[in-house]
């Protein structure tokens, strides 16, 4: 049984840290900010979810993980909120969905 | 693995550390510098220094970008180019880095218990710590019994830098009658018209505000206390500023209240000394507060947690205000 745990728990690791790498690549590889928020929020639901999920499998029954549990619901709350600002935040800036490239963004980001 | 994690997150800093000193642009230096702050925290944790790391995590990444947003809503988005002299500047920075660099040479190894800093007065603290104080957490104990002193003195380092930021930017009226000059929304209206953020935030407000307290009076058994509290009940109270407006919360929480948080906060904490020593013993010294001297060490140890944690969370929110009252006049 430990084991098959373990097994689960690598394979939720490998997962989350796979999201969280197409995360990153994707945050860099797009062509505009919606689309990079879009790759880059990878990495804070399927990466965040897959990788607390493998470490609560690690934690097993113990305080640990409701401390992980109360830590993955406030990310699934906040992290699209965030996003959810910064989208808005942007096109109150006035960046049309369409724009390749911002009128004042910083390139070197 | 410990060192690998630690050399990964070293390396990570410095690569920030580069990117920070390479961007024109403040807006992205500001937040590189909250990024180099939490892989310090990081890092901190890996080294076992919990406290240190919940504050650096909670002062260095958070409160310090919200401020440094809120100084650069108020200058230029772009730094100015350089105009001094670069060869001597860099100059200056190689002979400091050798110099550096030749003073690790005698720098004990990494975790070397014959180190000097293990064998001055830290075997005494882990001693002393269970007999005279009785907490689990010899940090706290050190912090605010055995050096009570020096947190003393941060406290009033935090109480004058806030006296100055007020004194500085209260030089106008708050309020000046014309245009205001922020043109993008209505300011000083918060996030009124974006839905989501504020239903969220509403419901985040109570938790940040429960978890700040925990970490207040937790304090004595584990990671935390009056800094790292005072910097997350202030983060409480500046998203609700955020999120429902200047004005609003300074109706929850009067600029008068906050001066007297900041104030009040620092007069606990000295009163605290004071009263052992009308208590019979020297100042700051809690032993002589009741009868018992551990419950007298334990009642010190809260109240000047307390004192501290009022003092931080004043001066922040007080700041905060000031830099946003800044930009509406």
């Amino acid at each position: 049984m430990p084991f098959l745990l373990d097994v689960a728990s690598w394979v939720l690791l490998s997962l989350g840290g796979a999201f969280v790498f197409i995360g990153g690549v994707g945050a860099l590889r797009m062509p505009n900010l919606y689309t990079r928020m879009h790759a880059a929020s990878l990495t804070d639901t399927m990466g965040a979810v897959l990788i607390i999920a493998g470490v609560m499998l690690q934690a097993g029954a113990s305080l640990a993980t409701i401390k992980l549990a109360a830590i993955l619901l406030f990310l699934l709350l906040t992290s699209p909120t965030a996003s959810n600002a910064l989208a808005s935040a942007a096109l109150l800036a006035g960046l049309r969905p369409g724009d390749t490239a911002a009128p004042h963004e910083d390139r070197g980001e | 693995m410990i060192v690998l994690f630690g050399i990964f997150l070293l390396t990570l800093m410095v690569i920030t550390a580069l990117a920070i000193v390479q961007t024109q642009h403040l807006f992205v230096a500001v937040i590189l510098a909250g990024i180099f702050s939490l892989l310090m925290a990081a890092n901190f944790f890996l080294l076992d220094a919990a406290d240190v790391a919940l504050t650096e995590a909670a002062i260095g990444a958070g409160i310090s970008t919200v401020l440094f947003l809120g100084a650069l809503a108020l200058t230029a988005e772009h730094e100015r180019a350089a105009s001094a002299n670069r060869l001597l500047a860099l100059g200056v920075v190689a002979v400091t880095t050798l110099i550096v660099i030749y003073a690790t040479f005698d720098k004990p190894r990494f975790g070397d218990p014959e180190a000097p800093v293990h064998q001055h007065v830290a075997p005494w603290y882990l001693e002393r710590t269970p007999e005279t104080i009785d907490i689990p957490n010899v940090v706290t104990a050190v912090l605010a019994s055995f050096r009570g002193y020096d947190t003393l003195g941060e406290v009033f380092v935090v109480l004058t830098a806030g006296i100055g930021v007020l004194f500085l930017f209260g030089a106008k009226p708050r309020r000046k009658a014309g245009p205001p000059r922020l043109a993008a929304h209505e300011p000083g209206d918060g996030l009124r018209h974006y839905l989501i953020p504020r239903v969220v935030g509403r419901l985040l407000i109570p938790f940040i505000l429960l978890f700040g307290l925990y970490v207040q009076f937790h304090g004595e058994y584990g990671p935390g206390g009056g800094f790292q509290a005072g910097a997350i009940v202030a983060a409480a109270v500046i998203l609700y500023a955020l999120l429902e407006g200047e004005a609003q919360a300074l109706r929850v929480l009067p600029q008068r209240l906050l001066n007297g948080l900041i104030a009040g906060g620092a007069l606990l904490y000295g009163a605290v000394g004071v009263a052992g020593m009308l208590l019979g013993g020297s100042f700051l010294d809690y032993s002589v507060l009741t009868a018992n001297p551990v419950t007298g060490q334990h009642i010190g140890i809260l109240l000047i947690e307390v004192g501290v944690g009022i003092t931080v969370t004043g001066v922040l929110i007080s700041v905060f205000h000031a830099f946003a009252a800044r930009g509406r006049v």
